[in-house]
C-alpha cells in the first residue's frame, strides 16, 4: 500500500487546527477566562508550530512560536485574552493559512502582524518579557583539556533508570563505539541480599577509553540521563592505571551479557514478549480512523451503484424464475447490497458542525464591519450530511448569514425602539426530517417588507404594475434573479450573488429553500436536503409505456383514483384525502401518454415542505433502490425530471422531480381558491 | 532487530512522519493519538519502546508517562518523548515522570533513527 505523503496531511491537517483555533478564539472572546479554552488554543498553536517546523514550513513555525510565547502566557494567568489579542490572533490565522496553502501569496503582513501582537504585549502592565526558552545546553560538566590518549571514566546511573527503560548494555555498546576500551562494572553499592530491589540500579562502571578527545562523544552517550547520575572523566596517567580501587569486580570481557542478570522483570518481560509472538497472539497494530481521498469514496460509491443496478436485475430475473435456490440468493444478495450502499454512504457521511464553525467567523466579522451586536447560535452541529453537499453547501449558506444579518438585523437603536434586545439573535441549526435534512437560518430582525419588495420588483421589471400577488408570493421573489432589495450595495451583500444563485445551487442539490418571514419578529429560511445524492429508495410506476421512479422518501400514500374523479378530466382536480383537499395532476396528460388509460389508475400522494400533490398512473409496479444517473444537458429545460436510473432488465426510468410536481399541484390549488373566492365575492 | 514501537502523538502528520521513518527502519510502529488511546494500546500488549508528545488533549503526555508507569508492563520500557524547545523544566518534569529521553522537535529522521536505536539497540 502506498502512503500518501507527510506533507499533505500537514496541510490538512493544519486546516482542521486553524477552524480548531478560530473556533476556540471565538469562544474565548465571550468567554475569556475558560482555561479549557485556553488550553486548547494554546495546543492548537502549539501542535502547528511543532508539526509546521517538521515539514519544512519553518516560516510557519517562527511566525506561530510569538502567538505561543504569548498564549503561554495567558494559560499560566500572566496576561488575559483581551478582544485586541483575540483579534490580532484572528488575522494571525488568516496569515497561517495562507502560508500553509499559497506561500507564494504571503506578503510581508506576517511581520505587521507580529508588531501589533509586541505593540500590544509590551503595552500591558506585566512587561512583556518573552518566555523565549534557552537554547538546549549539554555543555559537559566534566571535560579536561585533551591531554592524553587515554581516559579514564566513571559512571553511576540513576538508581531507576532500569526501570525507566534505560539499558546499560546498549550504553557499553556506544561507549565500545567510541574506542577500544576495558570495561570494568563496580560492584560496591550492592546491598545484601535481603535488602535488594531487583528493579533498583546498584551497579557502577569504569571504562578506561583510549580515544582523541571522547567528551563530546560521552556527552552524547549520557545525553538523557546527565542530570541524574554521578559522571567522571579523567586523563589517565601511567599511575592511576596502576592504582586500581580495591573494590572493582573481575574486568568484564567485550560483551556485558552478565549484567543482564541484574533486571529479571524486564528479562521475563522479553520472555513474554516473545511468547506472544511465537503463538501468534501478539495484536496487530491497529489506528482508530484513516484519510482517504475524497475520490476513492466516489469511485466507491459508482461501484455500489453498479452492483446495486446488477442486484436489482437478479431480483427481477429470480423473481420471474421458479428456482428456490436462485430466489434465496437474489435475497441474500439484496440484503448484502443494501448493508453496503448504507455502508458506503455512511463513510461519506460527515457532521454539518465542520460547516458551522466556518460561519462564525463570519458572523463576528460581519457584527464588527456592520456595527451590529450579534449572537450566533448553532445546533445540531452533530448531524450528518454527504460530504460532496457540505461542500456545496458553504456557499449559498454563507450568502444566507450575509443576508440575514445585513438586511434582516436592525441597528441595535431601532431594535431598542422596537422593544427587542439591542443584540440581535442569528440561530443556524440543522435537524433530520425523514430522508431529509432541514439546515435553517433564523434571524430576530424586522422581517421582509412585502411592499418593498414590490416596488423593487417592479422597478426591475420583474413584475408588471398590475400584478396580483399575495404576500408569500412577494416573499418569493427575493429568489428571482436580478432582484436585490438594499437600498444601496453594501460591501457584504453586494458581491453579485443574488438569491437567484442560491437558490440555484440548492436546487441542483434536489433541495428546496422554505422562507418564513413575520413583520417585526424575522424571518426563517429552511432549506431541505436530501441526505445523499448518488443513491435513493425508489417506488417505480407506470404511465402508459413509460416507467417512472418517485423518490420514495417522498411517498405519502398510494390510493385509488376514485371513479367520479375519472370521469372529471378537467374542472376540480382535487381529492378528499380524509377531509384534506389535495390536488392531483395527471401524468398521463403532462407526458401526452397516447394509450388508452388503465382501468384503475393509481394516485401516488407526494409530498414537498408544506405542500402535496397527487400523481395519477396506471400502475404501482414496487419498490427499487435507484441509482441516481444526471440527465444530459440536453434535458435540462425538463423540469419535471430530476434524473434517471436504469432498471434491472437495463431499461432507463425517469426520476421524477417530486419538488416541481408539488408546486404543480399547489398551483392548481392556489388557481382553485383564488376563483372560489372570486365566486364568493 | 525489528521492534515494536508505540507513538503517540495528536498530530496525524507526526504520526505518519514517525510511521514512515521507523517502518523504513524495519520497525512496527503503533499509533495513538492521545494519551489515553495510547495507554490502552501500551499495557495492550509489549512493546520496546513509546515515543510520546507531551502537548495533546484528553490526556497529555507527562500524564500519560505517570501512569503508564504505575503498570507493571511499563518495566524496562524506554519512553522518549517530543518536545518542541528545549525547556529544562518540562524535561525534568517528564523525566520525573519515568521518561528515558527525548527528542527536540524539528527532529530530521535519522535522528529519530538514531534515538530509537539508541533506547532499544535496533
Amino acid at each position: 500500500m502506498s502512503l500518501p505523503d507527510p506533507t499533505e496531511t500537514f496541510r490538512q491537517e493544519a486546516r482542521e487546527l486553524l477552524d480548531q483555533l478560530e473556533s476556540g478564539l471565538l469562544d474565548l472572546e465571550r468567554n475569556p477566562s475558560n482555561a479549557d479554552l485556553i488550553n486548547s488554543t494554546f495546543r492548537a498553536l502549539h501542535t502547528i508550530k511543532g508539526s509546521g517546523a517538521m515539514f519544512g514550513f519553518t516560516e510557519v513555525a517562527s511566525f506561530v512560536h510569538e502567538f505561543e510565547t504569548t498564549f503561554d502566557r495567558v494559560r499560566k494567568g500572566l496576561s488575559p485574552a483581551t478582544p485586541d489579542l483575540i483579534a490580532i490572533a484572528l488575522d494571525a490565522k488568516d496569515h497561517v493559512h495562507t502560508l500553509i496553502e499559497t506561500p507564494q501569496a504571503a506578503g510581508s503582513e506576517g511581520e505587521s502582524i507580529l508588531q501589533r501582537l509586541r505593540a500590544l504585549v509590551s503595552g500591558k502592565a506585566t512587561p512583556a518579557v518573552m518566555a523565549e526558552p534557552a537554547p538546549e545546553a549539554v555543555a559537559p560538566t566534566a571535560t579536561p583539556p585533551a591531554t592524553g590518549k587515554r581516559w579514564r571514566l566513571r559512571f553511576t546511573l540513576p538508581k531507576d533508570a532500569l526501570l525507566y527503560g534505560t539499558n546499560p548494555l546498549l550504553l557499553l555498546e556506544e561507549i565500545r563505539a567510541i574506542g577500544p576500551c576495558e570495561i570494568t562494572v563496580l560492584t560496591d553499592r550492592i546491598p545484601p541480599l535481603d535488602d535488594l530491589d531487583p528493579e533498583t540500579t546498584y551497579l557502577a562502571w569504569q571504562v578506561d577509553l583510549t580515544a582523541d578527545d571522547p567528551a563530546a562523544a560521552i556527552d552524547d552517550v549520557f545525553l538523557f540521563l546527565r542530570d541524574g547520575m554521578d559522571l567522571s572523566l579523567v586523563p589517565l596517567t601511567e599511575e592511576s592505571t596502576v592504582a586500581e580501587p580495591a573494590n572493582v569486580a573481575d574486568p568484564l570481557p567485550a560483551s556485558a551479557d552478565s549484567v543482564a542478570d541484574v533486571s529479571p522483570p524486564m528479562a521475563k518481560r522479553r520472555g513474554k514478549a516473545e511468547a506472544q509472538q511465537l503463538t501468534g497472539v501478539a495484536e496487530k497494530s491497529t489506528s482508530s480512523s484513516l484519510r482517504v481521498p475524497a475520490e476513492r469514496l466516489d469511485e466507491l460509491m459508482d461501484r455500489v451503484g453498479e452492483l446495486v443496478i446488477a442486484q436489482a436485475r437478479l431480483t427481477q430475473i429470480a423473481a420471474q424464475s421458479s428456482d428456490g435456490n436462485l430466489k434465496t440468493i437474489a435475497e441474500e444478495l439484496e440484503r448484502l447490497s443494501s448493508g453496503l450502499r448504507d455502508t458506503t454512504m455512511g463513510i461519506r457521511m460527515v457532521p454539518i458542525g465542520t460547516l458551522f464553525s466556518r460561519f462564525r467567523r463570519l458572523v463576528h466579522d460581519l457584527s464588527r464591519d456592520l456595527d451590529k451586536q450579534i449572537e450566533f447560535v448553532t445546533t445540531g452541529e452533530e448531524t450528518e450530511l454527504d460530504k460532496t453537499m457540505i461542500e456545496k453547501l458553504a456557499d449559498p449558506l454563507v450568502h444566507l448569514i450575509r443576508n440575514s444579518v445585513d438586511h434582516g438585523l436592525e441597528p441595535a437603536a431601532s431594535r431598542v425602539a422596537a422593544g427587542k434586545p439591542p443584540t440581535g439573535t442569528v440561530r443556524l441549526s440543522a435537524v433530520y426530517a425523514g430522508a431529509e435534512v432541514a439546515i435553517s437560518v433564523a434571524a430576530d430582525g424586522a422581517g421582509l417588507d412585502a411592499a418593498r419588495i414590490r416596488a423593487k420588483a417592479e422597478e426591475n421589471g420583474i413584475i408588471a404594475h398590475d400584478a396580483k400577488l399575495t404576500d408569500q408570493e412577494l416573499y418569493q421573489l427575493i429568489f428571482a434573479p436580478g432582484f436585490s432589495t438594499a437600498k444601496e450595495i453594501t460591501a457584504l451583500s453586494g458581491r453579485g450573488v443574488g438569491m437567484d444563485v442560491v437558490k440555484r445551487t440548492i436546487d441542483g442539490l434536489r433541495g428546496t429553500i422554505d422562507l418564513r418571514t413575520k413583520p417585526g419578529e424575522g424571518t426563517t429560511l429552511t432549506l431541505r436536503l436530501p441526505l445523499t445524492l448518488a443513491i435513493i429508495d425508489g417506488m417505480l410506476v407506470r404511465v402508459g409505456d413509460g416507467r417512472y421512479t418517485i423518490p420514495l422518501a417522498a411517498v405519502e400514500e398510494c390510493v385509488e383514483l376514485p371513479a367520479e374523479a375519472i370521469s372529471t378530466s378537467r374542472g376540480r382536480n382535487f381529492l378528499d384525502i380524509r377531509g384534506a383537499l389535495v390536488p392531483f395532476v395527471r401524468l398521463r396528460d403532462i407526458f401526452n401518454t397516447p394509450s388508452e388509460p388503465d382501468q384503475y389508475q393509481k394516485v401516488v400522494i407526494v409530498s414537498s415542505g408544506d405542500g402535496r400533490v397527487g400523481l395519477v398512473v396506471d400502475q404501482i409496479i414496487g419498490n427499487n433502490q435507484t441509482v441516481i444517473k444526471q440527465l444530459s444537458k440536453l434535458h435540462t429545460q425538463l423540469k419535471a425530471f430530476s434524473g434517471a436510473t436504469i432498471l434491472g432488465d437495463g431499461t432507463v426510468a425517469l426520476i421524477l422531480d417530486t419538488v416541481h410536481l408539488v408546486g404543480m399541484g399547489q398551483a392548481y390549488e392556489d388557481k382553485f381558491k383564488a376563483e372560489t373566492t372570486g365566486r364568493a365575492a | 532487530m525489528s521492534k515494536t514501537i508505540l507513538t503517540i502523538d495528536d498530530s496525524a502528520s507526526v504520526r505518519q512522519m514517525i510511521v514512515l521513518t521507523l517502518s523504513g527502519a524495519g520497525h512496527n510502529v503503533i499509533e495513538a493519538g492521545n494519551g489515553a488511546d495510547g495507554y490502552s494500546k501500551a499495557v495492550g500488549q509489549p512493546v520496546d519502546a513509546i515515543l510520546t508528545d507531551l502537548n495533546m488533549p484528553v490526556m497529555n503526555g507527562i500524564e500519560f508517562i505517570k501512569k503508564y508507569r504505575q503498570h507493571p508492563m511499563s518495566k524496562g520500557v524506554p519512553i522518549i518523548f517530543l518536545t518542541t524547545e528545549s525547556d529544562d523544566a518540562l524535561k525534568a518534569e517528564a523525566k520525573a515522570a519515568g521518561a528515558t529521553g527525548w527528542i527536540v522537535k524539528p527532529f530530521k529522521q535519522d535522528q529519530l533513527v538514531a534515538v530509537i536505536k539508541k533506547v532499544t539497540g535496533a
